[in-house]
């Protein structure tokens, strides 16, 4: 017998504030207006997709000690805006990433937990961590976290909210006018919590939700993060979009799934994607190209060199060669509020790697940006691309994605019109929703009955 | 300058749960067990802005619902939980075009980071109809639930002590709002310039720290979502003493009082007044509205046997902090137009049971005043700030 063909999971990510975005296209639209964020999710809606995904960053991005000003910059608040998206749809799921070191669990908790209620059972929670001091100047807590100290808090953060999700069952309101009960249990949303970072004990004041708690969402790809998406995610936004990548992340991450009583269905893993379509393969080839250049002009090229070499390079000419300089790696970062910096461990390295890059292939500056830069996951046609998606799924290099278009607030309509057609055809993506809830579109249990199961099978 | 005629009367409706009298959710009208769902306030404001209402209203607080000032009850008779006002306001947004979204927020376990972008963004979903109604919270066990800090029993809510716990959380609160305020003034309204030619997408130059340090958070800013449609959305506050006067005539564009009878009316709106002007705010509009508990029915005996037969299910006559009026729409247009002669240039209604009293204000009362000339009969303004008279700020921090 055959293994049965996966379904697909597609997720839309509303185009973020970083160069992946095209702001200068003529066809792109605003990025606050409450028209773009309904444009795209009823765009997503339409084409069926699982959910609609939203970052957040707390801090507008600086380099050089200047607020970075290349990309789109600004957006508007998570829960008010996913808040409001419930209202002009009926089935799309709403992730928002929510930071869990600048927030507290109570109010996260009741934030969530009310987005739930108000959604019908469409919430999920991308919880993500920081500790930079840069963004904590903006809080009441500041930047104190130590950094081996956020993925502590991150747990027990969650923790915390699931005990305040879970300090209501469900049928504690009665609201029986007759006898006058309103509540059958004096002590709903009773919770104590005594640990590391919080030390809090009270009452919840928010009656559990449809889905008992949100679809927990986890980003993080260090050791530690993948550990904790393990132990306590229901789905993953990985970055690791090839195939080989892609396999061996999901190999990785199921593989842990074991130590903590789960089975593999139990955690999702969706990487971001992007996509360019075109009539032809080579005509979206081209198309890729181009979106590339404008994506990476010289001045933004500029800027991503000086993620590494952590030097002011605006006197270099973005069409010419790489410096001869080293990087300076003895003190702070001069780009702050970007997590990218990070990725880059041994900076020496890399700019030795890319000097030979460039030399061998004769790249400018600028060249060597857009080739070692975000290269477009999926370009081709309609079908190449729903072929593509499709053979990374079956061949467990992903559970689905969550694509990221360029333009706002239209870059997904393109998408919706022609692959996803493809991929209902084909069988491999829902022809309508089967469900209500986010849960159900995601095949995840609630939590009460993931529960039960996991007692009953200790 | 001359006045040919008087100053435009406006009307608020406050909302919390079924109502404010603690029996209203066992009338049949209440729908106490959809209370949790989105169907259940969008029905409410839709019957505000029916009856052409300049605002809502959405209370919220940090902990359980509770019939003490200051701590937990274990009650099960009245109704127990909420959701989030914030995000009440932002699931009606899209579902009402004129009328304002006030939503309630606490400044004392809150970022002010957070609140001013959240409301700022409520401010782009309504497309300018946002508001907040800013509050302190003086409980103890509201302060269990974030352990940030501890807050000590108040046992006598008179006693100085306490006041002067009070009169502290009030100095946050105004900081708090201070800080709102700036961040939404931290971009200006042309900073989005999108330059092609240099590649710019903001001008950094009219992006702005607002570097506030007090002595409970500071915040460096820019915020991270640009100014809002209305600039600076209306801040509210209820307020019952002199101390949250001067929070009001600081820091407010619309105080709520609680005055039982129009001297008492004259003599807050006066103390009001000259806060106002202390605060060196003497010319700008600055609206005061007094707060009333309504029972409203055509027959005004049958809204006193309501409001019997609902204190005798509650156990005890209901008693509040604002007038409690029982009777017909025309008895309450005149004790309007009573307190309007007082100084009062508006009224928050609190409907005793929010299935029965809010479709008598908006099918009752406003017909009713409108008969008199004294209230809108279409919108006029399709901004919060507009229906209020006021204009769009210039931005502090614009050369």
């Amino acid at each position: 017998m055959t293994k049965p063909l996966k379904q697909i999971h597609l997720a839309a990510h509303f185009p973020g504030v970083n160069n992946t975005t095209v702001w200068s296209d003529p066809r792109a639209g605003s990025h606050i207006e409450f028209s773009s964020f309904a444009h795209f999710a009823r765009t997503a809606e339409r084409a069926k997709f699982d959910f609609l995904f939203l970052a957040e960053g707390l801090r507008l991005r600086e380099q050089g000690g200047q607020i970075y000003d290349l990309d789109v910059v600004g957006r508007p608040d998570t829960f008010t805006v996913l808040a409001a998206l419930a209202a002009v749809t009926d089935r799309l799921g709403l992730t928002g990433t929510i930071n869990s070191t600048f927030n507290e669990p109570y109010e996260v908790a009741r934030q969530f937990a009310s987005l739930d209620h108000l959604s019908g059972g469409r919430s999920a929670w991308n919880v993500v961590t920081s500790w930079d001091a840069f963004t904590g100047e903006n809080f009441r807590r500041g930047g104190f976290l130590p950094q081996n100290e956020r993925y502590s808090r991150a747990r027990e953060f969650l923790g915390t909210a699931n005990e305040l999700f879970d300090s209501w069952r469900g049928d504690e309101i009665v609201a029986d006018p007759d006898t006058g009960t309103f509540l059958a249990d004096a002590r709903a949303g009773a919770f104590v919590h005594r640990g590391q970072h919080f030390d809090i004990h009270g009452r919840f004041d928010v009656p559990r939700s449809p889905q008992g708690r949100p679809v927990i969402f986890q980003a993080g790809d260090s050791e530690e993060g993948r550990e904790f998406a393990a132990a306590d995610a229901d789905a993953i936004f990985s970055r690791h979009a090839t195939l080989e990548e892609g396999r061996a992340f999901h190999r990785d991450v199921k593989r842990r799934l074991a130590k903590y009583g789960r089975g593999p269905d139990e955690l999702l893993i969706l990487p971001a994607a992007t996509f360019v379509l075109g009539d032809t393969d080579a005509d979206a080839q081209e198309r890729a190209r181009e979106v590339r250049r404008q994506q990476v002009s010289g001045a933004t090229a500029l800027k991503h060199l000086e993620f590494v070499w952590n030097r002011d390079l605006s006197s270099y000419d973005p069409e010419g060669p790489l410096p001869d300089i080293d990087p300076d790696v003895s003190g702070e970062h001069i780009a702050r509020g970007r997590a990218q910096v990070r990725m880059y461990r041994d900076p020496l390295a890399t700019a030795r790697e890319w000097r030979e890059l460039a030399a061998a292939n004769n790249w400018s500056i600028r060249d060597l940006v857009i080739h070692t830069g975000n290269r477009q996951t999926f370009v081709g046609t309609p079908a190449t691309v729903a072929r593509t998606i499709n053979d990374f799924v079956q061949a467990d290099a992903a559970d689905g994605f969550i694509l990221v278009p360029h333009i706002t607030p239209g870059g997904l309509d393109e998408f919706a019109d022609t692959v996803v057609p493809i991929l209902q055809e084909q069988g491999v993506f829902r022809a309508d929703y089967e469900g209500t809830t986010l849960r159900d579109h995601l095949g995840l249990a609630h939590p009460d009955a993931a529960g039960a199961r996991r007692r009953e099978a200790s | 300058m001359s006045r040919t005629s008087p100053p435009p009367l406006h009307l608020a409706v406050a909302l919390d749960g079924t109502g404010w009298h603690p029996a209203s959710w066992r009338e049949p009208s209440a729908r106490a067990r959809d209370l949790f769902t989105a169907g259940h306030w969008a029905d409410l404001v839709a019957e505000a802005e029916r009856g052409l209402l300049d605002f809502v209203t959405l209370e919220d607080g940090l902990g359980l619902q509770s019939s003490h000032l200051l701590a937990p009850d274990d009650r099960v008779d009245q109704v127990r939980g909420r959701l989030d006002a914030v995000l009440v306001a932002a699931r009606v947004a899209p579902l009402t075009r004129h009328i304002g979204l006030v939503p309630t927020v606490i400044a004392t376990h809150t970022e002010p980071f957070h609140i001013s972008k959240a409301i700022a963004t409520l401010d782009y979903v309504s497309t300018g109809r946002a508001g907040l109604r800013v509050k302190i919270s003086a409980r103890p066990d509201e302060a269990a639930h974030f352990g940030r800090r501890t807050a000590p029993a108040i046992g006598d809510y008179e006693s100085p002590a306490s006041q002067e716990r009070v009169a502290e959380l009030f100095d946050e609160a105004a900081d708090h709002v201070e800080v709102v305020r700036r961040l939404w003034d931290s971009w200006e309204d042309d900073a989005e310039i999108r330059d092609a030619a240099t590649g710019r997408f903001v001008d950094r130059d009219k992006l702005h720290y607002i570097d506030f340090q007090g002595p409970h958070f500071s915040v460096r800013g820019p915020s991270i979502t640009p100014r809002p449609p209305q600039g600076q959305p209306p801040v509210t506050a209820l307020a019952h003493a002199t101390v949250p006067y001067r929070l009001v005539a600081r820091q407010a564009d619309v105080g709520y009082v609680t005055p039982h009878d129009t001297a008492q009316a004259r003599a807050i709106v006066a103390e009001i007044r000259a806060e106002q002007e202390r605060a060196g705010r003497a010319a700008e509009p600055l609206h005061v509205f007094a707060d009333l508990v309504v029972f409203l029915d055509d027959d005004p005996a049958r809204a006193a046997a309501r409001r019997d037969r609902l204190d005798e299910r509650a156990g005890q006559p209901y008693t509040g902090d604002a007038r409690i009026f029982t009777g017909s729409p025309a008895q309450l247009a005149d004790l309007i137009q009573d307190f309007v002669s007082a100084g009062l240039t508006g009224f928050r209604l609190r409907p005793a049971v929010h299935g029965h009293d809010l479709p008598a204000i908006t099918r009752g009362l406003v017909p009713e005043l409108q008969r008199r000339g004294a209230f809108r009969r279409a919108y006029e303004a399709d901004s919060l700030r507009g229906l209020l008279g006021l204009s769009r700020p210039a931005n502090r921090y614009a050369a």
